[in-house]
């Protein structure tokens, strides 16, 4: 500490214009402050994901002898997996519901749902608006349960189907990943039409008018003003609706279970199951590793695909 | 650069948040805290707690079990409490919760109760309390049956549990369709062929009824694993896993003529159609409906299957014990002790961190005293693993159930193997199963599938062929 203090004060100036930084009691005050924080992040945000990566490299399991005596088994978990057929299935159904019910279905259909509603009146914006947020403010254990009253053998939808003389299907055997598709739009979809909602408020209308005198039509101005100037909030929200995707569990697990066979099983399913029903933690940890790999490398993918800085 | 830099950093973190919860949770599993139950052990040094399952509807006849013998334990035992915790769970997830439990002294309970496939990892695992000692000076283990006590007893002699309820597992034959069928009543097949030719008598002669029924689907899960293809396996000369090397046997010619027997009942149409047996609901759809109808010939099940046509059953059939009979399933050439059958059951257990290891050991005798362990197994439909209660006319004659039968086959049964990664494995039995019965592979090919994937998940190292 005294050597640091030597070692900034002849220079004060030099710091402070380079970095931005205030050498003296505020810098300690602030950390100070920050402390709480930092302890909290490390101790419950830090250290679970150090383990994680610790555990990741393990035999570790919730009974039997490898629980007692944990060992270090170095990437046996990733060779195995990466030599087991479920988990390539898997990680393909993980893409396949995280394509159609985040990135086409979230987000067109959000942005959708904000550009219809920017031009209408107050009264039918608050209406619809509700109407929406209603899937989004639903518990998603409850989302569940709705749609399991609607999609099953004797639910909502085949009866309104045999008012048309259409015959009963069983949805969540017959087309499971569908099912839990339509259901996480139907409970997702809000958060991506708010987002766009603010984003096109920001749109200049000075722009779109001079583009409109311009003789751009409806189409030309979405995708040569609009879309360009909200990219951001664009890039952010697939980042986010793409990271809740990529880790949603309830949904899937209390509509089929992952199942049937392994039709619906997504990743944090397998792991789950690994994990919890074949007693594997640190194979489950593995596969968990996995999927935030999986996160982050999306996330960039946004990035460069929009060519956006963060 | 810098700012693409913490964008990057900002990046990661982000997808952390997010996916924090996936990875968190074995790690907060692992830190030796299941989180709940903070409300069970630790109490007073006066207070025993005994955790056990309860799911589904009642009647809890465990519940009313544990309370009738803690009533009976307290009165002896002034100044003691037994507190009971029921775990609201399915079973798989019961299993993991108690393993989570009794991985942390605050939340240990002091008696348990352990299912005997899981009870040996368990006890490796370090979770449960060695009672060698203490059954040795317990006179009503006398009374339990060999073959019961070895279900919860470990490969190197340590006793993990006193098992208080089991099963077994036999052939259901239609007496009225036997006769239509010229087939002898009562039924007493010698070998695999007696079976297979008593399935084709009626298809011949019966047409309209489901020759011979058993679970072959990956949806019916443990059943098809233990009611059909252990049943099988364990009457040739071969096993699921040798004891002496401890390793999975993934080939040998007893799997591969079990699997051999299913592809003749599937290919040759002696069983049921594969919509009906492919799905979760098989099980209902034989014992609640094909069965009362009396539109199966042969049915390989577990002892409980009655249990569904009492009166306060599911599917209430008082002549239910009449007209199916219970009989014994031959091995496959009739090769010595004749005959074989499966068993589960479970136990009760100490939890190794309980501080009241003494009082839980007391509590156990108590509830496994004859008279406590007579009431559950009757109303529960269970079989005793207590040989005073087998030869008590009161638990053979119990209406509805085929106890006498049933009991005697724990002469010649046999238990899983005890082993953690039975569940992983047991699941590839099933994919075996359903590829063989559903024609898209050959029992060669079934084989070989299930020794490379049995490979993957418990080392090469760990399995051997015969």
């Amino acid at each position: 500490m005294s050597n640091a203090s030597v070692d900034v004060v002849p220079q004060p100036s030099k710091l402070k214009s380079k970095r931005g930084f205030r050498a003296g009691h505020t810098g300690w005050r602030a950390a100070l402050f920050m402390l709480p924080s930092w302890v909290l992040l490390l101790v419950f945000f830090f250290v679970p994901i150090l383990l994680t990566f610790y555990f990741a490299f393990t035999n570790l399991s919730l009974t039997g002898a490898s629980s007692a005596a944990t060992q270090f088994v170095g990437f046996r978990n990733f060779a195995s997996m990466f030599a087991d057929p479920t988990f390539r299935i898997s990680v393909f159904k993980t893409i396949i519901f995280l394509i159609f019910s985040a990135v086409i279905g979230q987000q067109i259909l959000g942005l959708l749902l904000a550009i219809l509603m920017n031009e209408r009146n107050r009264a039918f914006r608050s209406v619809i608006g509700v109407l929406v947020l209603a899937g989004w403010v639903t518990p998603e254990i409850v989302v569940a349960f709705i749609f399991f009253a609607f999609f099953s053998n004797t639910g909502t939808f085949d009866m309104i189907l045999g008012w048309f003389h259409i015959k009963a299907i069983a949805w969540l055997y017959t087309f499971p990943m569908v099912s839990v598709v339509v259901a996480n739009i139907w409970h997702g979809t809000a958060f991506s039409m708010l987002v766009y909602q603010a984003a096109l408020g920001d749109v200049p209308k000075e722009i779109l008018e001079s583009a409109e005198i311009d003789g751009a039509g409806r189409f030309q101005r979405l995708f040569r003003v609009t879309l360009p100037v909200i990219k951001g909030s664009i890039a952010t929200n697939m980042v986010l609706i793409t990271l809740q995707t990529l880790g949603l569990f309830t949904l899937i697990y209390s509509l089929t279970g992952g199942g049937p066979g392994n039709k619906t099983e997504t990743l944090p399913i397998y792991m789950y199951q690994q994990a919890f029903s074949d007693y594997q933690l640190g194979y489950g940890t593995a596969i968990s590793l996995i999927l935030l790999i999986i996160g982050i490398i999306a996330s960039f993918v946004y990035m460069r695909m929009l060519k956006i800085e963060m | 650069m810098a700012k693409r830099l913490i964008g990057a950093v900002s990046g990661i973190a982000l997808a952390g948040l997010v996916l924090g919860g996936c990875g968190a949770t074995p790690a907060s599993g692992a830190g030796g805290n299941g989180g709940a139950h903070s409300s069970s052990g630790g109490g007073s040094s006066n207070t025993i707690t005994v955790a056990y399952q309860q799911f589904g509807k009642p009647p809890y006849f465990n519940e009313e079990w544990l309370q009738q013998s803690a009533k009976a334990f307290e009165k002896n035992h002034p100044g003691v409490t037994v507190k009971l915790e029921p775990i609201e769970a399915s079973e798989n997830d019961f299993y993991t919760k108690i393993d989570l439990m009794m991985k942390s002294a605050s939340t240990a309970p002091d008696v348990v109760t352990e299912d005997t496939f899981l009870i040996n990892a368990d006890g490796s695992a370090g979770y449960l309390q060695p009672l060698n000692d203490d059954v040795k000076n317990w006179s009503d283990w006398s009374q339990f049956s060999d073959a019961m006590k070895s279900g919860s007893t470990s490969n190197d002699g340590t006793i993990y549990g006193v098992p208080y309820s089991t099963d077994t597992r036999g052939l259901y034959y239609d007496v009225n369709i036997f006769k239509k069928a010229g087939l002898p009543v009562p039924w007493n097949p010698k070998n695999w062929n007696d079976v297979v030719n008593a399935a084709k008598a009626i298809k011949a002669k019966v047409p309209g009824v489901i020759p011979f029924f058993c679970q072959v689907g990956k949806a019916t899960g443990e059943a098809t694993t233990m009611q059909t293809f252990e049943m099988l396996l364990y009457g040739t000369n071969d096993t699921l896993y040798d004891t002496k090397t401890n390793k999975w046997i993934v080939q040998s010619p007893g799997f591969l003529d079990s699997l051999k027997f299913i592809q003749t009942i599937y290919s040759q149409n002696l069983g049921p159609s594969l919509s009906t047996v492919l799905n979760a609901q098989a099980g209902n759809t034989e014992v609640q409906e094909l069965m009362p109808k009396q539109q199966i010939g042969i049915a390989i099940d577990g002892n409980w299957l009655p249990g569904n046509w009492l009166s306060n059953g599911a599917s209430p059939w008082p002549d239910g014990t009449k007209d199916y009979q219970l009989t014994a399933m031959p091995t496959e050439n009739g090769q010595a002790p004749g005959y074989t059958s499966m068993s589960g059951g479970w136990a009760l257990s100490i939890s190794k961190l309980s501080k009241n290891q003494k009082l839980a050991w007391a509590f156990i005798q108590t509830a496994c005293n004859k008279q406590n362990m007579e009431w559950y197994d009757i109303n529960q439909g269970n079989l005793t693993p207590r040989n005073d209660i087998a030869s008590d006319p009161k638990y053979q004659n119990a209406p509805g159930q085929f106890f006498k039968e049933a009991t005697s086959f724990t002469k010649f049964t046999h238990f899983r193997p005890a082993n953690s990664q039975y569940p992983s494995v047991s699941t590839q039995i099933q994919t075996a199963v359903e590829s063989v019965a559903t024609g898209a592979s050959t029992p060669e090919q079934a084989m070989q599938q299930y020794a490379n994937n049995v490979q993957r998940i418990v080392g090469a190292g760990n399995t051997e062929t015969k």
